[in-house]
């Protein structure tokens, strides 16, 4: 398969074990590119999991794992697996920005600085450069004047709106979404969802973990209903949301919608 | 009536009669007169001898000594500090060989009174009188006298900083083990490795957790050194106030000296981690804590509060709107 007709993301029969609990039982999932794909479920559902499997912070224990064509963590000569050196999963991270529910700021550098830190020493890009881009990141996200500011000085949606920055810094062609407004005052989600929206916009492809149905249903081009560690059922989210097929995902948004 | 909450007239200020605190005027009673006593004793017992106290403090013998104790302080605290961000890191290893050397370096060092291993790194030219550079169980290519390259100041160097390094990697390793693993997988992610996050991400925040244990370490060090005469190393501030006081029949108005002399040196090495301190604890608090400085120039200058200092330098774009923004 060559990589410009690859989906972004392919998933076959993942399985993750932690000791003897098993976390993913075999997802199979797709993701074309531009596309954005919602996931719901239960807590310990293992959406998480899986969109951490996507780069790498989670090694799989079973099945293939693909972005953009290139199988995630290891390398394949005839039928053996070889895994990847670090700085090899490394380069395969920086394709794929990952924004956390916990924002994971560096609290020890400014919010310039939170930008600017990987494309400058892991990217080695120019450094007006990059703090251009940065400058232009922090105002589309409608934080041009915090620049100088340290994440604690920020409430918890600017801090996530700058997590949501610090990885598009990268230039990534697909970004990941773990559960990015479940931390924040009910009062500060809607200004993240925006940012979100308005990166959807831009048709990057993005998998979000979520429990904003509203989001789902408006932003999401397919949407992956998970628990117990399967897929239990994916479509267009007002096919899953509006007519659900399977029992257990009615049961789901009856307690969530 | 019903009027809002916070509208009319401003409410009569409260003046109450403050509670007293009786039990507190005793307790500084009781203190004004045991420091008064203790300082008509420095006073006027003659024992104390402040004329030879005097005399001898800036002797050039002492300040001599002064450097030398300096000198073995920074020196066993830097290679302390280095091998005990590697024992730290070892320990932190998931290689279970790693870990466990680093586990029994620690015990044994730990374990041991700094004493006998300054005793220990003094024989050693006995255990092995010559060293060499060679293939391991191999040929040698050169090869010293071990007496002539470790002489009793590197001795006494090795011995404090392989004792300090065990508990510096302790310290090290809380510091580490304090920072977030949030911080490391979001620093991966971003595509950076290892070493990098390390250096980058980790250990400056670990530093808020690692200063303050260091600086104890760091005073503690410089009174070690005193026992540096097991190696025996005798140049430094204590023996030297020792031999001088030994000629002059007189072991109390040098000892003296010798203690004025380490309070001040740790007096300086107090200010500096103060202010090392301050800089790890930026964007750790909304604002820095003032200085002394700053406190003193408020009290001096009344109720007038200094202009609330930000912990970073004041946004780059302050005129820059938020408008056309996601809010």
């Amino acid at each position: 398969m060559t990589a410009t007709e690859a989906p972004m993301v392919l998933a076959e029969g993942v399985h993750k074990r932690y000791g003897r609990v098993e976390v993913l039982k075999g997802i199979d999932l797709r993701v074309e590119r531009g596309a954005v794909m919602c996931v719901i479920g239960p807590s310990g559902s293992g959406k998480s999991t899986f969109l951490r499997c996507i780069n790498h912070l989670e090694q799989i224990n079973a099945g293939r794992l693909w972005v953009d064509g290139e199988l995630v963590g290891y390398r394949q000569r005839g039928d053996k697996l070889y895994e990847l050196r670090e700085a090899d999963v490394a380069r395969q991270r920086i394709e794929v920005g990952m924004v956390f529910q916990h924002f994971n700021l560096f609290p020890h550098m400014t919010v310039l600085g939170n930008l600017v830190e990987a494309p400058l020493r892991v990217k080695r890009e120019p450094k007006a450069e990059v703090h251009e881009r940065a400058r232009d990141l922090l105002d589309r996200v409608g934080l041009g004047d915090k620049a100088g500011a340290y994440p604690r000085q920020l409430s918890g949606g600017q801090q996530q709106r700058v997590a949501i920055a610090r990885a598009l810094a990268m230039r990534p062609k697909l970004m990941l979404f773990d559960e990015p407004t479940s931390a924040l005052d009910p009062e500060l989600v809607g200004e993240v969802l925006d940012v979100m929206r308005g990166l959807a916009d831009t048709g990057i492809t993005m998998v979000v973990v979520t429990h904003e149905m509203g989001f789902a249903r408006e932003v999401g081009d397919e949407l992956v209903f998970m628990d117990g560690g399967v897929v239990v059922e994916a479509g267009p989210p007002r096919d899953v949301l509006g007519d659900p097929k399977h029992e257990r995902t009615r049961s789901f948004l009856s307690k969530v919608l | 009536m019903s009027e809002t909450p916070g509208a009319g007239p401003a409410p009569e200020e409260i003046k109450a009669v403050p509670v007293r605190h009786p039990g507190r005027w005793v307790g500084v009673a009781v203190l004004a007169l045991l420091i008064a006593m203790l300082v008509n004793s420095l006073v006027n017992n003659p024992a104390y001898r402040w004329d030879t106290v005097g005399k001898y403090l800036f002797d050039q013998r002492l300040s001599q000594a002064a450097l030398v104790t300096l000198q073995l302080t920074v020196l066993s605290m830097f290679f302390g500090v280095v091998l005990g961000v590697v024992l730290a890191m070892m320990r932190l290893s998931p290689n279970p060989i790693l870990s466990s050397a680093a586990w029994v370096y620690l015990w044994v060092f730990r374990g041991t009174p700094v004493y006998t291993q300054l005793v220990f790194w003094g024989l050693i030219s006995i255990l092995y009188p010559s060293l060499g550079v060679g293939i391991p169980f191999g040929p040698e290519f050169v090869s010293f006298e071990t007496e002539t390259v470790i002489t009793f100041f590197v001795a006494a160097v090795i011995g404090l900083s392989l004792n300090e390094s065990a508990y510096m990697a302790e310290i090290v390793r809380a510091g580490i083990t304090s920072v977030e693993y949030g911080q490391s997988e979001a620093a991966s992610a971003l595509g950076m490795q290892r070493a990098q996050i390390m250096r980058r991400i980790v250990l400056p925040q670990a530093m808020r957790v690692i200063i303050p244990p260091t600086g104890n370490e760091l005073i503690s060090m410089l009174k070690t050194t005193s026992l540096v005469t097991a190696v025996p190393l005798t140049t430094e501030l204590y023996s030297k106030s020792r031999e001088i006081s030994l000629a002059l029949f007189q072991p109390i108005p040098l000892l003296i000296c010798a203690a004025i002399w380490y309070l001040a040196i740790t007096s300086i090495l107090m200010v500096g981690q103060y202010y090392i301190e301050r800089y790890y604890a930026r964007g750790s608090q909304r604002s820095l804590p003032p200085t002394p400085i700053q406190k003193l120039r408020t009290r001096l200058g009344g109720l007038k509060p200094p202009p609330a200092r930000e912990a970073g330098p004041a946004p780059l774009s302050a005129q820059r709107s938020t408008e056309g923004g996601t809010e």
